[in-house]
This record gives structure tokens, sequence and C-alpha cells, in this order.
């Protein structure tokens, strides 16, 4: 059982579950599969430096060490936080929009929909 | 050394910021700020352009920090022209807003937009892979504020599929740039290309899932099938405006195929060959032909409008994945023309819907709106342009793009084809609206007033005397569009303008020190990556810094 299985398959399940979740057609459970897909990128993100167990992210000088790669913890950061911003972006106009039309179905009803532009 | 590159991206960043802060109750306050800051852009944008004209690839590493370590902001031909267009097209996008008082119909229009266009403007400029993706996901998150703007059921309901669409595809961006990261080991895209090419064969495989993943990335972006769901409903729900400037942003997906693909991934490498090149083109093909079949089949002017966008982008993107330097500079034509055809039509669109108070843009004769005439004529100009029917230069792009294209048949008939459905389906519509409604029986209601709200006019007309202009300089424009092309096949000098950069700036700090004794603890502490993995702590900063 080495680490990179255990988190090749962390990936892989969390992306199983955001796949299916976005295939549903709710608005909640979609937002829901859209956070399990980020975890899992971030994941992917963090393991695309290599995994490396309990070494620094920086050099002490030139000498033969083994370290890990910085770089990807950095881009994971970012890409946790625009997640973030993002999943409460969708979940407030996801909101509007379940208040305004009184479902959440996400996708569009075609009946009359030209009518109420604003 | 001159900071004039980076002004673009600051100017929006910078001016959005104080108009949240400190006008956001002045409506008047924000235009006449809005109206300022774009004047300057436009000015920065047009000195840019003059700066390309030279052949010169200008390199600016943020923080000084050197390439392909720290992030770089890059300036060519390509990136020239798109900021210029940009500039004006949101010039005349705010001038139709402020003239149709749409900015007063919400809150924060002015400072979404400027933000909007920090997004738009980095992400042409950008040199680093992931500030790519920094710069699509500020794009984005200003563009959900627009898209809802106003607020509305439809609205709502279309924004957030839009949003929703829109993170899978910033989730699909990642997994694309972690992949391709892990292959290259860098993310500058000068860089990239240059380890690509020096590639071992037994790592292909991994780099061309990144690839292809990458490019499904930008397609969402620029609505190619089966990847275009969310924009026809987006785009005619979306306030009108916002319809208008999000016509840069197909164009921006466009752009980022053109600029790595030609970099990074050409086709013809033997790392990549054999990975999109057998199915990108009929899928774009495909694609031109939904879009303009659409055009025919819309119930309402701003479907029908959404639609002729994905078909005109299908146009472009033929051009584009010919991936030749003729086709190329055809697609540079195309893509200033494509941009603002589809701009004015939004926007007459929309002062359709304000002078039928009863159908708005649905497609059906009602009685003759005020100021009929006029909307009329500016309609059937722009029809002409986006139908690519002469004499305006939406018929010299085609001409061009199909004189790219001799030899291939199919792509001749898909052109030809889709451009006579897309003139039937304008003809259809703009008969019915615009003239059908003189042979009603008169009614006794009275005639609908309307303000005249001469400054949209204005706005729309500045967008088709851009239009006329590309048709009257054309010459001009292709020569351009052809250096714009030779410029982005010569990788090589692309690749060196970073590097060299970054030997320049070493040598002048080793000048500047006495000795050549490795220079501080400090530095070797930090650029931790001289050997190994390249990729010390500044990039670190340099993403955490962009991030919020």
């Amino acid at each position: 059982m080495t680490i990179e299985f255990l988190v090749a398959s962390a990936i892989g399940v969390l992306t199983a579950a955001g796949i299916y979740l976005i295939l549903r057609f709710r608005t909640f459970p979609v937002i829901l599969g859209t956070s399990f897909l980020s975890y899992a990128v971030n994941i992917y993100l963090f393991s695309s430096g290599r995994l490396i167990v309990g070494a620094p992210p920086v050099l002490q000088g030139y000498g033969d060490y083994t370290y890990s790669d910085p770089l990807p913890q950095a881009l994971v950061l970012t890409a946790i936080v625009i997640g973030f911003g993002m999943t409460a972006v969708v979940l407030m106009i996801a909101l509007a929009a379940y208040l305004s039309g009184g479902h959440d179905k996400i996708d569009m009803q075609d009946d009359d929909a030209s009518e109420d532009r604003a | 050394m001159s900071h004039w590159i980076i002004t673009p991206i600051l100017l929006p960043t910078l001016l959005g910021a104080f108009i949240v802060l400190s006008v956001r109750h002045q409506v008047a306050l924000q235009r006449v700020f809005s109206l300022v800051g774009l004047s300057l852009l436009l000015i920065n944008a047009l000195g840019l352009f003059v700066y390309a004209q030279t052949g010169d690839i200008w390199v600016y590493e943020l923080g000084a920090w050197p390439a392909p370590f720290g992030i770089v902001i890059m300036l060519d031909r390509l990136s020239a022209l798109m900021v210029l267009l940009t500039a004006v097209l949101a010039m005349c996008v705010m001038l139709y807003a402020i003239g149709s008082d749409w900015d007063k119909r919400g809150k924060h229009f002015h400072a979404l937009f400027q933000f909007q266009l920090m997004g738009v403007i980095g992400a042409f400029m950008t040199g680093d892979a992931f500030n790519l993706f920094v710069f699509f996901e500020i794009l984005l998150i200003a563009s959900y504020g627009l898209m809802t703007f106003g607020g509305g059921t439809r609205r709502l309901q279309a924004g957030t599929q839009y949003v929703i669409y829109n993170l899978l595809g910033s989730t699909l961006f990642l997994f694309a740039l972690g992949t391709l990261y892990n292959v290259t080991g860098t993310l500058n895209m000068a860089d990239m290309a240059a380890r690509i090419a020096v590639l071992e064969p037994e790592h292909t495989a991994l780099l061309r899932v990144g690839v292809v993943m990458a490019l499904m990335v930008f397609a969402v972006k620029a609505a190619i099938l089966p990847l275009h769901f969310w924009l026809p409903e987006s785009y005619a729900a979306g306030p009108a405006p916002v319809a208008a400037l999000f016509a840069i942003m197909t164009k921006v997906g466009a752009y980022a195929i053109l600029r790595m693909f030609t970099l990074a991934f050409p086709q013809d490498s033997p790392e990549i060959a054999g990975s999109y090149d057998v199915w990108l083109l009929p899928v774009i093909v495909i694609s031109l032909a939904v879009g303009m079949i659409g055009i025919l089949g819309a119930k309402s002017l701003s479907k029908m409008v959404a639609f002729a966008a994905i078909g005109s982008v299908g146009t472009l993107l033929i051009a584009i994945a010919l991936f030749t330097p003729e086709a190329t500079a055809a697609a540079i034509y195309y893509v200033v023309h494509s941009t603002l055809a589809t701009a004015a039509l939004f926007l007459i669109v929309d002062l359709v819907v304000s002078r039928r108070p009863q159908w708005q843009d649905t497609i059906r004769e009602d009685r003759p709106m005020p100021q009929n005439g006029l909307v009329a004529a500016f309609y059937f100009a722009a029809a002409i342009a986006m139908a690519g029917m002469p004499p305006l230069s939406g018929f010299l792009g085609k001409l061009l793009i199909l004189d790219a294209a001799v030899g291939n048949w199919w792509l001749w008939g898909a052109i030809l084809i889709s451009s006579l459905i897309a003139i039937m389906g304008f003809g259809r519509a703009g008969s019915l609206v615009f003239w059908k409604g003189y042979g009603l029986p008169e009614t006794d209601a009275p005639a609908y007033e309307h303000p005249r709200q001469p400054l949209a006019f204005v706005a729309i007309g500045a967008l088709m005397a851009g239009i006329v202009a590309m048709t009257v300089l054309a010459g001009p424009m292709h020569r351009f569009a052809i250096a714009t092309a030779e410029q982005l096949y010569d990788t090589d000098a692309y690749i060196s303008a970073v590097i060299n950069h970054t030997m320049e700036e070493s040598m002048a700090h080793e000048k500047e020190g006495s000795s050549y004794a490795p220079v501080d603890k400090d530095l070797i502490q930090t650029e931790g990556g001289e050997r190994g993995t390249d990729h010390p702590q500044e990039a670190t900063d340099g993403h955490e810094g962009e991030s919020h």
C-alpha cells in the first residue's frame, strides 16, 4: 500500500463522486459535485510535483538534499482560494435563482421564458 | 525600463477597486471615472500596438524575478492587437451602456466592467500558463456578476448554468495544468515549448492527455461543439451590453488556442502528432453548422445573435485550426471583424427589445417601433457584416479564410453553405421584425414613446465604423495580420526572447557585483531550484499574490 496508490485512489473516488453529482438535475447536488471535483483537482495538483514524504520544500544551499517541490503547493493554495470563492458565488447565484424562480432545477424551463426579461 | 506594458492590467484593477470603494453610490461619477479610465486604456493600448509594430517581443518580468521562475507578461503583435481590440470594444460598449441607462439597472456595473477588462487583457498578455488560469478566473468571476446584472428569474437561472459550466471548465484547466507541469516541470509557456521539443518519447502519453485537456478548456471558452451549451442561453438572457462585451470572451478561448498550440503544442511535432489534429477540424465544422442553423431556427433575435456568435467563432476556428501562416493571418483579420460585428448585433437587438414593449425581441411582426428606420439600417449593415456578404469586412475575412483553405473542398462547402443559411436567417428575422409591421392594420393604441438615446446610436455607429474601416483599410490590416502570423510561427524568437532576457538580466547583476562570488546567502536559500525542480519560492509568492 504505497502513498501513490492511496493518493491516486483518493483522486479517483473524489472525481467519480463529483462527476456523478454534477450529472444530477438539481442545483444543490451539482454544486456539491463541483466541490468534490475541486477537492480532487487540489490533490491532483499537489501530486504533480511528485510525492515526497517528510522533506522540506526549500533547499539548504546546494547540497544533495531530498526536497519536495514547492510550486505545486503554491498552485494548490491558489486553486483552493479561487475554488472557495467560486463556490460561494455559485451558491449565492443559485440561491437567488431558487428564490425568484421557485424551483432549483438546473436546466432552463423553456416555456414563456422571454416574458420576464428585466 | 518602461512599465507601460503592465498598465493596461493595473489601470482597470485600481479603477475598479476605486469605483467600488469610493463612488459606489454616485452613478454620474462612476460614469466619468469609467470613461476617463477607458480613454486612458485606449491610448495605452494604441501605444503598445505601435510599439509591437516594430516586431520586438516585449518581455516584462513581474517583480524582476527571472523568467522561467517568475511570471512574465509578454507583448507581441497578436497580444497588442487583442488588447487594442478589447479597449475599443470596451469603449463602445460602455458608451452604449451609459446611453441606454443600462448601468443604472443594478449596482456595481462599472466596477465589474473594469475587473472584467483586467481579466481579459491579462489573459491576452500573460506568458505563464498558470497565470492564464488566474486571469481566466478573474474574467469569469467578473462575468458572473455582469451576467446576472439587473436580476430577473431567467437571467439568474441562466447565470447558474453559466457559472457551473465555467466552474467545471476551470477544474478541467487545473487538471490540464497539473498534467503539463507533471511532464514538463514548468509553467512558463516559452519554457514549456522549449522543454516539450526535447522531451523523451516515453513521457509523451501524459503530455498528450494534458494537451487535449487544455484544448477542451479553451473549447469551452470558445464555445466549440459539444462544449457550447452554455453560450446561447447565457448570452440571450444576459444584459445586452454585457453580451456585447462577452463577444471578446469567446475570442479569449480562440486566442489561447492560437497562442498555446502554435507555440507549445504544434500539431506536427512528433511528441503531440495525432492527439488532436485528426478530430479538431471536423468538430469545428459541426459547431459552425450548429451555429448557422441556429440562426435560422431561433425564435428571438437575442438567441439568433448568440447562435451567430457560435457560428462566427466556428469560422474563426477553422482558420486557426488549419495552423498555416496564411490561415492564421486570415484568422487574425477575421477575429477583429467577428468581435465588432457580434458586439454591434447584440447592441442592436437591445435597441429592438427596448422599443417593442409587447413582443420585445421575439421574431414576429409588430407595429413599427420608434426610430424603426434607423434601427433597421443598423441591423441591415451588421447582418451583412456578420453573414459575410460583400461589401463589408465579413466578406473579406471569409474570402481570406477560403483562400487559405484551398484544397479542402469540405471546408469550402461548410463555410459557403453556412453563410447562405446565415443570410437566410438574418433576412427572415429582419424582414419580419422591421418590415412586416408596416402592413399591419392601424390600431387606436397610442404610439409607443421611447427616448431617442443618441449616445447609444453613436456607440453602435462607432462599432460599425470600425467594420467599415476594416473594409477600407483591408490592405494594411492584412499586411499586419501576415506579419503577426509570421511572428507567431517564429517560435524560436518568442522562446529566446524570454530566455535571453533572463540571461541579460543576470549578466547585468554580475557586472554590478565586484566578483563572481555566488550572490548572497538569502538568494541561494530561496532560489532553491537552481538544480532539481526549477521552481523556487518566488513563483509561489507571485501566484499567491494573484489569487487574492
